[in-house]
């Protein structure tokens, strides 16, 4: 017994094993991506960057029922609303402080008309604090941009909510 | 007129040895870098230049834009002379280096102890950076580094000297020349395992790195250390590491000579054999960083002076008594 460790220490068996290990190690494919030219998948529930959600007829979906306010655990999201002149209640205003959010989902999930979502974009970084604060201009324009994506998610993940 | 000459036509082959080095010093990091990325199933650095090769050059030029601090309460000429100081031994060392029987900067004769004497010295520019830094980090860092540097050079010399009964000359181009008939690896390959884990211990690499074990040391002697005199530290540890590389192949792979002296392999001049020969033993260190995990203080010290010093001692007697019994000592 005491011979055999000997031997496997003087003739470094494990040292040139783990060498070869490293060599086929090196052949096999790798298990990082490369970040920006290619990226990970995402699942169709990620919570990423916030949008707002049109109906197909372009009307806005948000009906300023405030349950995001309420639900938000952040406080994250400000609304004031206003009757329009058709006699709906609309948004006037609808701002999100993306330093605050804290990208739980709630917001989604509390809303009846599935206005805001959050789509699967998580690079939005800025280089200020200013560009950080959402209005309803910046919130639409973002699902307008997103909204095949967005739909798609909705309705991958229905059957499941 | 005719000194000046002299002088300038020295510079210059000063330069064609010293940029090359630079370059490949620049090369070997990112190599470095790039093996142990890939034994971790990584992609390393690949982004600046074609598979960034030119990664090291950008990490310089940053280098090179961050500002300097040096501590108030440092000793400053010394805390500023130290990096200078181990990258200038590192080049210096490169000097008696032959890339063939004629390309060499200093033919001297006794070019092995030339070298010996500066990779010594080396252990000069930690002790001085981490004294000089008056810090603790630094300080125990240095102490580490210096302890296992003087340690292991000891087995290194005694391996050295098993080289040299073979050969009977000091002279790097005559230890080369020696091996025509068979590389010193074979008849010395205890010797040659030996002299690679020193080498990986003279250099402060993993396993062997504790001057920078991070997780108790910061990073030793480098810790109060920015911007070009981190780089210059980070130059001369890689210089050192291509320097013991080249040692190696020179001392037991035959250096410039062609493994097979046959025809096709002949016509490939010397200084590409000698490169290929430095690569793979550079292979071999970065492997060896990529799989090992980092040795304790005292086992380290134990596997100095209680197994790798006897070891070679034996073999030195093992050797002279070889060669005095069949009468093979070389007799100038």
């Amino acid at each position: 017994m005491k011979i055999t460790r000997f031997l496997k220490t003087v003739l470094m068996t494990d040292f040139i094993g783990g060498l070869f290990i490293a060599i086929k190690e090196i052949f096999k494919p790798k298990k990082t991506i490369n970040y920006p030219f290619e990226k990970g998948k995402i699942s169709p529930r990620y919570r990423g960057e916030h949008a707002l959600r049109r109906y197909p007829n372009g009307e806005e979906r948000c009906i300023a029922c405030k349950l995001c306010e309420a639900v938000c655990p952040a406080q994250a999201i400000t609304i004031e609303s206003s009757e329009r002149a058709d006699g709906s209640r609309k948004t006037t205003r609808y701002d999100i402080d993306m330093m605050k959010c804290i990208y739980c989902g709630l917001c989604e999930e509390s809303c009846p008309v599935d206005a805001i979502v959050q789509g699967p974009n998580f690079e939005f970084s800025t280089e200020t604090r200013e560009e950080l604060y959402y209005t309803k201009e910046k919130l639409l324009d973002n699902g307008d941009r997103w909204e095949n994506i967005l739909a798609a998610n909705i309705k991958t993940d229905n059957p499941y909510r | 007129m005719e000194y000046i000459n002299i002088v300038f036509q020295e510079v210059y082959k000063i330069l064609f040895l010293l940029v090359p080095v630079l370059v490949s010093v620049a090369m070997i990091v990112w190599l470095d870098r790039r093996v142990w990325a890939f034994v971790q199933k990584r992609q390393g650095p690949n982004v600046v230049g074609p598979f960034g090769l030119l990664q090291s050059l950008a990490d310089a030029l940053k280098y090179i834009f961050k500002e300097i601090i040096i501590p108030a309460s440092s000793n400053k000429v010394i805390f500023i002379l130290a990096p200078i100081i181990t990258m200038t031994l590192a080049l210096i060392a490169w000097a008696v280096i032959p890339f063939s029987a004629t390309h060499v900067l200093a033919n001297i004769n006794v070019g092995i102890l030339y070298i010996f004497a500066v990779s010594s010295l080396g252990v000069y520019g930690i002790i001085m950076g981490g004294w000089a830094s008056n810090s603790k980090y630094p300080f125990l860092g240095a102490i580490r580094s210096a302890a296992q540097m003087v340690s292991y050079e000891v087995s290194i010399g005694i391996i050295i000297i098993n080289v040299l009964l073979c050969v009977g000359s000091l002279n790097l181009n005559d230890i080369v020349m020696s091996q025509q008939n068979m590389w010193f690896v074979i008849p010395l390959f205890p010797m040659f395992v030996i002299f690679f884990i020193s080498a990986l211990a003279e250099t402060n690499r993993p396993p062997f790195d504790l001057p920078e074990a991070e997780a108790e040391l910061v990073a030793g002697y480098q810790t109060e250390y920015s911007g070009m005199m981190y780089a210059m530290f980070w130059l001369g540890e890689y210089a050192n590491i291509l320097l013991m590389c080249a040692l190696g192949s020179i001392l037991f792979l035959g250096g410039w000579l062609s493994p097979i002296d046959l025809y096709p392999f002949n016509l490939i001049p010397g200084a590409i054999w000698l490169i290929f020969k430095i690569l793979f033993l550079f292979i071999l260190f970065a492997l060896v960083k990529a799989i090992v995990p980092r040795y304790r203080y005292d086992q380290l010290m134990r596997l100095g002076w209680k197994i790798f010093l006897p070891l070679s001692l034996t073999y030195v007697v093992l050797t002279a008594s070889y060669l005095f019994y069949f009468n093979l000592l070389p007799i100038n």
